[in-house]
């Protein structure tokens, strides 16, 4: 199971820009390196981030070799409507990690 | 003549005094640092080293070896707190690093394999014990059975070595602000272990950040867990006393 932190306000008035934050850990393995022998460490990334509002696409971000270990992205969105906020990480190796986070839009 | 050897003493004793850093003019790391990284540090939902205090807490309670217990079976967390800001320290008559204090209780207690140096878990653990002493001042204790180990980790700091034949004094005690490559030299303190260092991109211990310095001055590191490196980590802790303990911190 992937270790992934993610930070949304409980709490927000309608039409208000809020901050996201999602943190994921992973090795985020470029591909370019070789190991102790001189063998090619083959590629281990995450490809893709979405999340959703209520079912909704607020963000996506495709992630690239250059992207470092740990990613951290940090997005706004528009608090429209109380509901759930869904996250998902999808890369290399079938690597897949989901995570969600309610807010509550008065 | 007395007034000549007056002289003498008085330019030695400036010596002596330049060459440490007045304990108010010391400054963590996280000063040099830039407003990004510090921010970085600052808000756990964003500091990486959260990832691995999230599985310190999941080590912590998951019984181990063939005593079949864990960390928690023994030791309440909050008890934990101000433990970090105490080592190394003398256990047994010898001197050891909270990590070695952790293998100590993984083998001795717990009945279990020692966790590696570096190991994602010995880690995780240490980034967990040290989380919970953030924000206390660095406190080693001085007895006399800790004393011979911080002069030992005193005159390493000090003794040149390495193909460059630096000492560790010579940038951090006598260049401190100063540039290397680019990058401001610190006073090298050790406020915030295990690190996140960015250089990593992984979370790292002292020991590790020591072999850097080591390395770099073409010198031979420290086998793991050998004696000198955890005298020189005493050393380094007591001339950090009383500053705040940034466990996990992050590093450029």
């Amino acid at each position: 199971m992937a270790r992934a932190i993610v930070q949304v306000p409980a709490q927000a008035k309608r039409g208000e820009i809020i901050e996201i934050k999602t943190l994921i850990g992973h090795t985020m393995e470029t591909g370019f390196r070789h190991n102790d022998r001189g063998e090619l460490i083959p590629r281990d990334i995450i490809r893709l981030f979405v999340c959703t509002y209520n079912g909704v696409e607020v963000f996506r971000a495709e992630l690239h070799p250059a992207v470092s270990a740990n990613p951290l992205l940090i997005f706004p969105t528009v608090a429209t409507e109380s509901g759930t906020l869904e996250f998902r990480w999808t890369g290399d190796n079938g690597f897949s990690a989901v995570r969600s986070a309610k807010v509550e839009v008065s | 003549m007395s007034v000549r050897l007056l002289l003498l003493l008085l330019l030695l004793a400036a010596a002596a005094a330049r060459a440490e850093i007045p304990l108010a003019e010391r400054r963590s790391g996280y000063a040099f640092m830039g407003r990004d990284t510090r921010a970085m540090q600052d808000d756990d939902a964003v500091n990486p080293a959260t990832l691995w205090v999230l599985d310190g807490e999941e080590l912590w309670r998951r019984k181990a070896g063939a005593a079949g217990e864990s960390c928690a079976d023994c030791h309440a967390l909050e008890r934990m707190r101000g433990v970090a800001a105490r080592y190394p320290a003398v256990r047994g008559g010898e001197l050891v690093s909270l990590e070695q204090q952790v293998n100590v209780c993984r083998v001795e207690r717990q009945k279990a394999r020692a966790f590696g140096y570096e190991s994602r878990e010995l880690l995780s653990l240490g980034a967990l014990i040290g989380r919970q002493s953030r924000g206390m001042p660095i406190a080693v204790e001085m007895t006399p059975q800790t004393r011979p180990y911080l002069e030992a980790g005193r005159a390493l700091f000090e003794r040149r070595e390495g193909q460059l034949n630096l000492a560790c004094s010579q940038c951090h005690d006598e260049r401190w602000g100063e540039k290397l490559g680019g990058a401001p030299i610190p006073q090298a303190h050790p406020t915030g272990y295990p690190i996140y260092r960015l250089e990593w991109q992984s979370l790292g211990s002292l020991e590790r950040r020591l072999r850097n310095c080591m390395i770099g001055i073409r010198a031979e590191p420290y086998a793991w867990g050998a004696r000198e490196a955890v005298e020189l980590e005493l050393y380094l802790m007591w001339r950090a006393r009383g500053m705040p303990l940034e466990t996990p911190a992050v590093r450029p």
